[in-house]
């Protein structure tokens, strides 16, 4: 099997260019400089990975961005650095010759290829809401993983879910690491997620021939080790306590924190705030308007992206933690007001009731008792 | 047969008799007080933190303003957490009176028999109240859900506070696991957290007036009980 370096310098690539993209990625994946020669060794003597892609229940909003990758180039990492032999959005066969490609594949690289899966299946009927190439799509991905090396979720519909798994889920769509239970489930959320992060996590897989160090949630670190919030260029004006406060004033104009308009980037984990988009050029905090946690889990039911304090759909649709809250002290200061005046009307009927003697025999003994006391 | 709190029955007509015992010892009074002051702090800069004052003029070098509301934050959370290991541990060598709110005897017929007597006292339908040394049962099930609420609220308050603080912090380390149990997305854990402090301050809200309210009525002191120590019996 042809290695990367085989396969770049057929594309052309020169001996200084191949170093060039070493170093690159190595930083690019946080690495030291003394990573770069292992890296390019690695490329020189490994055979390539082979890449199956599949896609689900999705809008190929992953693909697009994945081949506006600018570093490394989507170019390199399709046609040199990883083997992506099966894509049908991308691929050139189509049809019987496609799903052929597919069989093969399953077959001369059992147990040795990465299936990168775009979308999710949804499991409601049977299956019968996605089904590409004459197979549901559930079928296919337990087919075409069974034999797989490991798994990388594209997205945050492989990851989570994403608006086909927003209530109520008609569906049934559910994210890969809830089907696919016996292998390694790499996510990669983000709607879409950050194309350098997608080809260097595939890049990182593919070179190192391990995964990358996950999170708690299956998350490469290196990625989503951040919050938005922890490294976004705003945040010395959340800290100063300088907000935007409505789309066009002041602040907005100035740049302040987009945190009472709903941005969500403390609670988002991604690099946006580092990498950002389409070469470096902005992100969207950068572009005036709050994160809206696209890479989180469950991200269209955590109420609106427009406030912080954020509606609660379980007690109903406008309420939300402040809301219950004043409403529920509201009621109680109101049921201890009434409380406090009936105690109050009561102990007086109850004291007067009390210093009235009875009858003569206890009159008689309270006063035995107040002259003892005395 | 068994019993928790003692009858009041009828005050003996003019005659008071002042009677006093030691309840709560120095360790559980300034507990109480340093969390009375922590619930402050965290309330009203929880609530800012959320929802953040108006902007400052100037520059941002020259501020700090949700910085110093976000520390004092943080340094009541950890004092208030001290707290509750301090508390947890002084029930464990303190005396009876200092496990009652944490050891609650749900299993004794007996105790519930007194529950509903305090319910209905507290619904005006008793004459007199029964009389206690330590806390009476409704009172016991306030103290032990606010001791929960408060642990509840230590636990999503350091997972938040390590995810500020960093993958690699102790925080992230030992309370991260919190965040996944809430399914992933901390928004989540930041709304439950928020639904805590409306709690407590419910807690507040009824812990402030029954203790008032107890110390007119029922002729026992309460306000005085957890400053002296001693509860005295007005009759």
């Amino acid at each position: 099997m042809e290695t990367f370096y085989q396969a770049m310098r057929r594309q052309g690539v020169t001996r200084r260019s191949f170093l060039k993209f070493c170093s690159l990625t190595a930083t690019s994946l946080g690495l030291g400089s003394a990573f770069v020669p292992r890296i390019a060794y690695a490329l020189e003597t490994k055979p390539r990975v082979p890449v199956i892609w599949l896609h689900g229940l999705e809008c190929t909003c992953c693909t697009e961005s994945f081949i506006r990758s600018a570093h490394p180039l989507a170019k390199d990492a399709i046609l040199s650095l990883i083997s992506l032999d099966y894509d049908d959005t991308i691929m050139a066969a189509a049809g019987h010759q496609a799903e052929a490609i597919l069989d093969d594949l399953i077959k001369n690289h059992k147990g040795n290829y990465i299936v990168a899966v775009e979308g999710n299946p949804p499991l409601n009927e049977d299956g019968m809401y996605c089904f590409p190439g004459g197979e549901p799509f559930v079928e296919k991905l337990k087919r075409v993983s069974a034999d797989a090396k490991a798994l990388i979720a594209w997205g945050s519909c492989a990851s989570w879910g994403c608006v086909q798994a927003a209530k109520p889920n008609p569906t049934r769509a559910t994210p890969v690491h809830q089907v696919i239970l016996d292998k390694p489930v790499i996510k990669v959320p983000g709607c879409p997620p950050i194309p350098e992060v997608m080809a260097a996590v595939i890049t990182y897989m593919v070179t190192f021939d391990k995964i990358p160090e996950l999170d708690r949630q299956g998350r490469p670190k290196m990625f989503y080790g951040q919050r938005i919030h922890d490294k976004c260029y705003r945040r010395p004006h959340f800290d100063a306590g300088q907000f935007v406060e409505s789309w066009d004033d002041e602040g907005a104009r100035k740049g302040y924190c987009l945190y009472k308009m709903g941005c969500k980037g403390p609670t988002t984990y991604n690099a946006c705030s580092t990498v950002r988009w389409n070469d470096g050029v902005s992100f969207p905090i950068q572009s005036g308007h709050g994160c809206i946690g696209c890479s989180e889990e469950g991200f269209w039911d955590k109420g609106s992206f427009y406030d912080r304090v954020t509606s609660i759909p379980q007690f109903g649709v406008e309420a939300n933690a402040d809301k219950i809250g004043f409403t529920v002290a509201g009621t109680a200061g109101a049921a201890i007001a009434a409380h406090a005046a009936v105690s109050a009307i009561k102990s007086t009927m109850l004291k007067k009731q009390d210093l009235q003697p009875l009858d003569p025999a206890t009159s008689a003994q309270n006063k035995d008792k107040n002259e003892e006391k005395v | 047969m068994k019993s928790y709190g003692f009858d009041g029955n009828a005050p003996q007509g003019l005659g008071r008799k002042v009677t006093s015992v030691y309840v709560y010892e120095a360790p559980v009074r300034l507990w109480h007080w340093v969390t009375v002051l922590c619930i402050i702090t965290l309330s009203v800069t929880g609530y800012l933190i959320g929802k953040p004052l108006p902007s400052v003029p100037g520059e941002a070098t020259f501020n700090f303003v949700m910085g110093y509301i976000r520390f004092a934050h943080f340094t009541a959370g950890y004092i208030l957490a001290i707290g509750l290991i301090g508390r947890l541990y002084w029930a464990l060598v303190g005396n009876h009176h200092a496990r009652e709110i944490i050891l609650v005897p749900v299993w004794d017929r007996a105790w519930w028999k007194e529950f509903f007597f305090e319910v209905r006292w507290y619904l005006f339908l008793e004459r007199y109240p029964k009389k206690y040394i330590g806390h009476n049962p409704v009172g016991q099930i306030a103290m032990a859900s606010f001791l929960w609420v408060a642990v509840f609220m230590c636990f999503t308050g350091f997972a938040l506070y390590g995810e500020g603080l960093g993958t690699k912090s102790w925080a992230y380390q030992g309370f991260g696991w919190v965040i996944s149990a809430f399914g992933g997305n901390s928004l989540t854990v930041h709304n439950w957290h928020r639904l805590g402090m409306w709690s407590i301050i419910l807690f507040v809200m009824i812990h402030v007036y029954a203790a008032i309210r107890e110390d007119i009525m029922s002729k026992q002191s309460m306000v005085s009980t957890m400053i002296s120590g001693f509860r005295m019996f007005k009759d």
